[in-house]
């Protein structure tokens, strides 16, 4: 059948500044450029070519534009060129349609509606060059109240106290599988938590053995629904536990891996055999209620004889507030909302860009719930879903989270130019991919390296805001809405939110 | 402000105050149940480990979940417990090498993502048995509920074998990316196994039916194959394991295998390839 699509994008060359090296024919997994028959010239089919820039950045004479296809259909509000093309697509294939990474809508970004504060005369500013500021953060569970002994210069802490885990800085890396990514990108999250002084998560992929004694202690590993590479030394060798029940990205979904990314070494850490479908079901089959959800969480902390906490992630959607209540009151230590902006390997762009919500209001529902309730000190939330900056950071803090995780920034610190097609495992950039001639363009020390800086570019702005604010600590701005005000928000958006219009 | 109970850790005494519940003698440590929270029985059962025993025999249990759980040990010890009476739910859940001997029935979650050791159940069992287990070997002697062997996976020489004496609910082996399972409807009297939707989604490992089933009540992930010589074989084994372990009943090998067989074998290794556009 005859493709009816449009090029998505178009390949330029500045002929002049082109000596024929050929670097684009190596550097492009999608077979845009080629020789021609006797190697003089390459010849470019940019309808192949998908946007990663990749041969641009590589590109030794920087010859090369690549931009959207300018042609399109006659302008129209309603019927864009992306519904237009993804009717076309699915008339001539007849399938869910998958995207990668988190929703590109155009809908409301909260972050982008609200303001922080700073002090000025009435309440002085700190200057985090000299003077002390608190970034480190204690997730886990807190007691009602802490009973202490003090005899002559000793302070024993009577209070049975609940496993917590200490990180240098509230920003923490999102679950993504070995397998979703090349072992050299997993490796690279790795790495550069340890080095910095935070955790990374696993995803549902396992935990490669030879990594479980280094990065072990600073791997929360996942349990999700297909329990896959979950043995007793996996959760054992960790800093905690997450039960995936839902992600941003695809909410009340499950997940397929497809076969061909089932590598030898993927199957080894997954455990099922080379080739097979990686199928993590909808729900997990024994949690059908807060019951069950209980029940996994102590069968966790029973195989880890309670020494590590336990993380419930779920998807932030309608009844977020009510459904976090429940997982604190099921055992959970730690909650990770995921808002609809979250990212992922592959999902039905359907879901992805349908379901759930903003994770700005739903942080700040549950933050409110739990406050409401008196639980809050029970389990710690962190925010995640399309953390983009660390004014996010900071204004995430601020509605109530404890700490943020990031998947997305941290891939494109990596390299990730946000491409969308990590389903298709064809990735340039060697991070969502298992082909070893792609996966072996990133260098696992540099990709830590990049992450590091990172972190510690984002902690340092951090501390600036929180100067700003005359605030010295991250855990005083945990929640503290005061220092928020909304622009362009409507009435019931400041009220979910919990924070005052600007000038108010 | 609304009350907040953890029922599961509230009141749990201390190591201290459980050790009269126990009586240790050399190797063997034997437990009084009755009296213990689910968490009490387990930090008991961990302690009487470290304090050397290595065979645990467990008094008057009642719902206490989660039984076997706790023995993850890195010099790799295995122990043995045996249950009298009904453990609760996730009965030697991610259990690591041990072995495990219930004279009753066990509730859900038998061998809930188990990973190598043994469930002997003499009686029957809930929900969810041997959910995403990926080694060992569980045998029940009677009956099955729902979900049994849900996505049960293997990987190499790790296959592993769930052999069931009765009948399963619905969605047997579903999901199911590996692993053996037998199930011998000893208990049926001609009538059809009670399984709909077997196998649905399977998309590794086999299982094996002896008695009857109908055409609808298999998945459409799974297609019925010849039995080879190898299968008998293997089914032989299974069955003769099956026989000893239950000696009360008196079964009998040769007669459970000159029963009606059927090998269950997914079509393909990727059931949900085709249903995406790129």
């Amino acid at each position: 059948m005859r493709s009816h699509l449009l090029p998505e994008f178009i390949v330029e060359r500045i002929e002049e500044r082109c000596d024929k090296c050929g670097v684009c024919i190596k550097q492009c997994p999608w077979e845009v450029f080629r020789w021609n028959d006797d190697k003089t010239d390459i010849l470019i089919d940019y309808t192949k070519c998908v946007g990663c820039q990749r041969c641009v950045v590589y590109c030794p004479n920087k010859a090369l534009i690549v931009r959207p296809y300018p042609g399109s259909y006659r302008p129209n509000a309603y019927w864009t060129k992306e519904i237009i093309s993804d009717i076309k697509k699915q008339a001539e294939q007849g399938g869910v349609l998958l995207v990668g990474t988190g929703s590109d809508r155009p809908y409301k970004v909260y972050f982008d509606h609200i303001l922080l504060n700073a002090s000025q005369v009435t309440n002085p500013s700190i200057d985090p060059l000299r003077e002390p500021m608190e970034l480190r953060t204690f997730l886990g569970r807190k007691p009602d109240k802490l009973e202490i002994e003090i005899n002559g210069d000793d302070i024993d802490i009577r209070t049975e106290l609940h496993p917590n885990l200490v990180v240098e800085t509230p920003i923490l890396f999102a679950g993504m599988s070995y397998g979703a990514i090349s072992y050299n990108a997993f490796l690279a999250l790795a790495m550069a938590a340890k080095e910095f002084g935070t955790l990374f998560c696993t995803g549902e992929g396992g935990l490669p053995k030879e990594m479980r004694e280094e990065y072990g202690p600073v791997a929360i590993v996942q349990c999700a629904s297909g329990r896959f590479g979950v043995d007793p030394e996996y959760l054992n060798c960790a800093a905690a536990i997450e039960i995936k029940i839902g992600q941003g990205a695809k909410p009340g979904i499950g997940g397929h891996l497809p076969g061909e990314k089932v590598t030898a070494e993927i199957s080894a850490t997954r455990m099922i055999p080379e080739g097979t479908d990686a199928l993590s079901p909808a729900p997990h089959h024994d949690i059908y209620s807060i019951e069950d959800l209980s029940m996994l969480i102590y069968a966790l902390k029973e195989a880890t004889n309670y020494e590590k906490p336990v993380f419930v992630k779920i998807a932030a959607v309608h009844n977020v507030a009510a459904i976090a209540s429940g997982i604190v009151r099921a055992g959970a230590d730690v909650i990770v909302i995921d808002g609809f902006r979250g990212g992922t390997g592959a999902s039905p762009k359907v879901m992805r860009d349908h379901v759930g919500i903003p994770i700005e209001l739903a942080i700040a529902a549950v933050d409110q719930r739990l406050r409401e309730e008196g639980i809050r000190h029970k389990c710690s939330i962190i925010a995640s879903g399309g953390i983009r900056c660390s004014a996010d950071v900071v204004k995430a803090i601020a509605l109530g989270a404890d700490a943020v995780y990031i998947g997305t920034a941290a891939l494109i610190a990596l390299g990730c130019t946000m491409c969308q097609k990590c389903y298709t495992g064809k990735c340039a950039w060697g991070i969502c991919t298992q082909d070893p001639n792609l996966a072996k363009r990133l260098n696992p020390k540099e990709g830590a390296k990049r992450l590091v800086n990172l972190l510690r570019a984002w902690s340092l702005e951090i501390k600036d805001m929180l100067g700003g604010m005359g605030i010295n600590a991250i855990e005083s701005l945990r929640g503290n809405r005061e220092h928020l005000r909304g622009i362009g928000l409507e009435e019931w958006e400041l009220r979910v939110l919990g924070i005052k219009g600007a000038g108010e | 402000m609304t009350l907040f109970v953890d029922s599961f850790l509230e009141g749990v005494r201390s190591i201290d105050e459980l050790l009269k519940y126990a009586r240790i003698e050399g190797d063997v440590a034997e437990i009084d149940a009755s009296d213990l929270k689910h968490k009490e029985l387990n930090d008991l059962m961990r302690e009487c480990v470290l304090r050397g025993a290595r065979r645990l025999i467990l008094k008057n249990v009642c719902g206490q979940r989660y039984i076997g759980t706790r023995l993850y040990f890195k010099n790799n010890v295995k122990i043995e417990i045996e249950i009298h009476g009904t453990p609760g739910n996730d009965l030697g859940a991610f259990l690591s090498g041990h072995r495990i001997v219930v004279y009753g029935n066990a509730q859900d979650g038998v061998g809930n993502t188990m990973d190598s050791g043994e469930i002997i159940v003499h009686g029957r069992a809930g929900d969810v048995v041997a959910m995403a287990m990926r080694g060992g070997k569980i045998f029940i002697r009677d009956n099955v509920g729902y979900r049994t062997a849900i996505h049960m996976k293997e990987y190499k020489e790790r296959i592993p074998l769930l052999v069931i004496g009765g009948t399963a609910q619905d969605f047997l082996g579903e999901y199911m990316a590996g692993g053996r399972v037998v199930l011998l409807g000893l208990n049926l009297k001609n009538e059809k196994h009670k399984s709909h939707y077997i196998g649905t989604g399977m998309h590794g490992g086999v299982i094996y039916l002896r008695g009857k089933v109908e055409d609808y009540q298999l998945g459409k992930e799974v297609g019925v194959v010849e039995m080879e010589q190898e299968d008998w074989k293997f089914l032989e084994n299974v069955i003769e394991e099956f026989c000893n372990h239950f000696s009360e009943k008196e079964y009998d090998k040769d007669e459970i295998l000159a029963g009606n067989f059927m090998k269950l074998i997914p079509v393909t290794k990727r059931p949900y390839g085709k249903i995406y556009a790129y």
